[in-house]
C-alpha cells in the first residue's frame, strides 16, 4: 500500500485521495482474501455438522425408538415387566451380579404391561443420595480451599488429588464401592445407598472444582468490604461470598449430578436389580442407566424395547437437569 | 466547595501551624494542637514477601482532624492507610515491622485481634465496593454482624448513618432496591454510610473519589468535612487539590529505588500541617511535588 493518509495537516491531494478510495473498496486487493475467507467459513459448517451428527442421530434414534414405551401410560407407574434369560438360568454367579430372576420365557411387548416405574425412582434416590453426600461436603471443601487453604501446602495437595479423583474411571469407583461397602456385607450390601455412594464419590470432585472456580469470580474486593467492618472470614464467607456465589454452585452442582444420573458402570456393580419399586436406601434397587445395561444384555424384542424407552427417559431427565442448570447460571450473574 | 476551602485555610492559618521535623516524632511536641494523637506510628517498615515496600515512617494522627496521604504512584501511601488496620494481614507475603500505637496498644502486637481492630477502624476503598444486596442490608450489615438483631434498632442505624452519609434523602423510599443499581457517586457514599454503620472512631479512606466525577467528589469531601467532628479520618489522594481542601495534616510520600535491586520502597518525606506543606514545606522534594515539577 502507497497511501498514507497521516501525512501531516495539508490537505490531501486529489491523486492520492482517489489512491485512498481505490484501497478501501477492495478493487483487486479483496479478491484471494474473499476466496479463503469463503473456504475458511465453509470448512468450519462442515466441520460443525460433522460434529453435530451423533448428536442427532443419536437424538431422533432414541426418540423414535423409545416414545412408544415412553408413552404407553403405564410407563411411569408400573413395574418392570419380567423379560427373563434362558442362558442365565443355570449360570448362579451372574444371578449373583444382579443380572436377576432368570426364570420364564421372553414374552411379545403388546402383550405385558410396560413400565419403568422402579428404575425412575431408582434413578431418583440413588441421584439424591449422592448429592446429599458430595455437594455439602464439595461446597466445604471448595470454601477451604478457595478461602483459607489458598496457596499453602494442604490446599495444593487437595487440589490436586481433587484433579487426580476427576480421572479416575467411573467403573473403578463402582468396584472400589463394591470392595469396601458390598462385599462385607454380602448380597444385601446391594442397595441403592451402595450406588450413592459410588456416585458421590464421582460428584465430589466436580463439585469441588466447579464451586472453586465459582469463588474464584467473586470479586476479593467484597471479601474486603467485609472484613474491614469487622466480620470473621467464616461470616464473610457465609453471608457475602457464598451468596454471591451461589447461582455458580447450584448450576454446576446441577451438571455433576446430571453427569452421575447417566453413569452406568458404578451402578451396575452395586445396586443389584429389581422389578418392583423400592422406596428405600437399603436392599436392591435398579436405576434407568442399569436397566438400559441389562435389558440391552438381554436380547429379545421386549428387553430392546424397554432398554430404548429407559434411554430416552434419561435423556429426558438429564437434559431438563442441564436446562435448569444454564437457566440458573444465566439468570443470576454475579454483579 | 469553595466555602469549606476558606474555611479550612483561616483555621489552619492560626497557631496550630507548627512545624514538625520531616521525619516527625509522633507529633508529640506539637503543644500548640490540643487534639490527641490516635496513631502514633514509629519506625513502620512494610515488605512484601522479599520487597521491602515502605521504610521508616513516623507519624503521629490526630482525633477528629482529617489527614491525608500524598505522593507519587507506588509509594506506599495505600500500604500504609492499610496497616492502620490490619487489611495488610490479608494480602499473602505482606509483613509489617514498628509499632503502630492506637491508644496506647501496638495493633500489631499479638495480642490485638485484628477483627476488633477493624470493628473499631473502618474502611472506605478507592472503587465503590456495595455488597450485591439491597441498600438497607448494605448498611445494616455490620450491625447485624456485631450483634444487633432488632428490627427497630437496625432501622435507626440505617437511617442515621444514610443520613450521615447525605444519602438519605435520595435513597429513602427505595431501601429495598439493588445497591448496584446506584450511581458510583451514591454507592461511595452507601460504602461510606456502611462504615459509618458500625460506629468506628476512625474511617481509612483509600483514594475514595478516585472513581467519580467532581461533582461527586464535592459532595464527599463536604461530606468529610462534616462529619470529622465525630470521627479521625485519613485519606489517601492523588489530588494534591483535594488534600489542600479538605485535610488539617498531610504527609508526603515518596519512593526512592533500591540499590541492591530495580525494586522501588517508598518512604514518608514529610509529614506536618497542610497549610504548611503546601506553602512552606520543608524538604525540597515536597516542593517540586507540589509545585509540579516532579511525579
Amino acid at each position: 500500500m502507497t497511501t498514507d493518509t497521516a501525512t501531516g495537516t495539508d490537505p490531501v491531494p486529489a491523486t492520492r485521495s482517489s489512491e485512498v478510495a481505490v484501497a478501501l473498496t477492495g478493487g483487486t486487493l479483496g479478491a484471494g482474501r474473499r476466496m479463503r475467507n469463503t473456504a475458511a467459513s465453509v470448512l468450519m459448517v462442515l466441520a460443525f455438522l460433522l460434529a453435530a451428527t451423533p448428536l442427532v442421530v443419536m437424538g431422533v434414534q432414541v426418540f423414535s425408538q423409545g416414545i412408544d414405551a415412553v408413552t404407553s401410560g403405564s410407563w411411569w407407574t408400573a413395574p418392570i415387566p419380567e423379560t427373563g434369560r434362558a442362558d442365565l438360568a443355570d449360570n448362579e454367579a451372574l444371578q449373583d451380579l444382579g443380572f436377576g430372576d432368570t426364570s420364564g420365557g421372553d414374552s411379545s411387548a403388546s402383550e405385558v404391561v410396560l413400565g419403568m416405574a422402579p428404575a425412575i425412582v431408582g434413578t431418583l434416590l440413588t441421584v439424591l443420595g449422592a448429592s446429599v453426600l458430595a455437594i455439602p461436603l464439595g461446597i466445604l471443601g471448595a470454601v477451604y480451599l478457595h478461602e483459607y487453604g489458598k496457596k499453602g501446602r494442604l490446599a495444593r495437595l487437595i487440589r490436586f488429588m481433587t484433579d487426580v479423583m476427576t480421572g479416575v474411571p467411573s467403573v473403578v469407583m463402582g468396584v472400589f464401592v463394591y470392595t469396601v461397602w458390598v462385599l462385607p456385607r454380602g448380597v444385601d450390601g446391594k442397595s441403592a445407598l451402595a450406588a450413592s455412594l459410588a456416585l458421590a464419590c464421582l460428584m465430589l470432585p466436580i463439585v469441588v472444582r466447579s464451586t472453586e472456580e465459582m469463588l474464584k469470580l467473586v470479586p476479593d474486593n467484597l471479601r474486603e468490604a467485609s472484613a474491614a467492618l469487622g466480620t470473621r472470614t467464616w461470616k464473610t464467607t457465609v453471608k457475602v461470598v457464598l451468596p454471591a456465589a451461589l447461582a455458580g454452585i447450584t448450576s454446576g452442582s446441577l451438571l455433576a449430578v446430571a453427569r452421575a444420573a447417566g453413569e452406568t458402570a458404578p451402578v451396575v456393580f452395586v445396586i443389584g436389580f429389581v422389578t418392583t419399586t423400592n422406596l428405600g436406601f437399603l436392599g436392591q434397587n435398579t436405576t434407568l442407566s442399569a436397566q438400559i445395561y441389562s435389558q440391552q444384555q438381554n436380547g429379545g424384542a421386549l428387553s430392546t424395547e424397554l432398554a430404548w424407552g429407559a434411554a430416552l427417559t434419561l435423556v429426558g431427565i438429564v437434559l431438563v437437569l442441564t436446562l435448569v442448570a444454564r437457566g440458573i447460571s444465566r439468570r443470576f450473574q454475579i454483579g | 466547595m469553595s466555602d469549606t476551602t476558606e474555611r479550612k485555610m483561616t483555621e489552619d492559618q492560626g497557631p496550630a501551624t507548627v512545624s514538625l521535623a520531616p521525619t516527625g516524632r509522633g507529633g508529640a511536641d506539637d503543644a500548640a494542637t490540643e487534639r490527641p494523637v490516635v496513631f502514633d506510628v514509629r519506625d513502620l517498615d512494610v515488605y512484601y514477601g522479599a520487597h521491602h515496600a515502605v521504610r521508616d515512617v513516623h507519624m503521629g494522627i490526630r482525633r477528629n482532624e482529617i489527614s491525608a496521604f500524598i505522593g507519587p504512584s507506588g509509594c506506599g501511601k495505600t500500604t500504609v492507610l492499610r496497616c492502620f488496620n490490619r487489611m495488610n494481614d490479608l494480602i499473602e507475603g505482606a509483613r509489617v515491622e514498628g509499632d503502630i500505637e492506637y491508644h496506647g496498644v501496638n495493633l500489631y502486637d499479638e495480642r490485638v485481634n485484628p477483627v476488633e481492630v477493624r470493628r473499631r477502624i473502618g474502611m472506605v476503598f478507592q472503587k465503590p465496593n456495595p455488597f450485591p444486596k439491597s441498600i438497607y442490608e448494605n448498611v445494616a450489615y455490620g450491625p447485624r454482624i456485631g450483634g444487633v438483631k432488632k428490627k427497630s434498632e437496625l432501622d435507626d442505624i440505617v437511617e442515621r448513618s444514610l443520613q450521615r452519609a447525605a444519602l438519605w434523602d435520595e435513597v429513602k423510599d427505595r431501601l429495598k432496591a439493588s445497591a448496584l443499581g446506584m450511581s458510583g457517586g451514591q454507592q461511595q457514599r452507601l460504602c461510606i454510610a456502611r462504615a459509618v454503620a458500625v460506629d468506628p472512631e476512625v474511617i481509612l479512606m483509600d483514594e475514595p473519589c478516585s472513581a467519580l466525577d467532581p461533582i461527586a467528589t464535592g459532595r464527599i469531601e463536604d461530606l468529610m468535612v462534616e462529619i470529622k467532628s465525630e470521627y479521625t479520618i485519613v485519606i489517601v489522594t492523588h489530588n494534591m487539590q483535594q488534600a489542600a481542601r479538605v485535610s488539617d495534616a498531610t504527609a508526603f510520600f515518596s519512593t526512592e529505588v533500591n540499590p541492591d535491586s530495580d525494586f522501588r520502597t517508598g518512604l514518608l518525606v514529610e509529614f506536618d500541617r497542610t497549610s504548611t506543606i503546601f506553602s512552606n514545606p520543608t524538604d525540597q522534594r515536597t516542593e517540586n511535588y507540589i509545585t509540579g515539577r516532579f511525579g
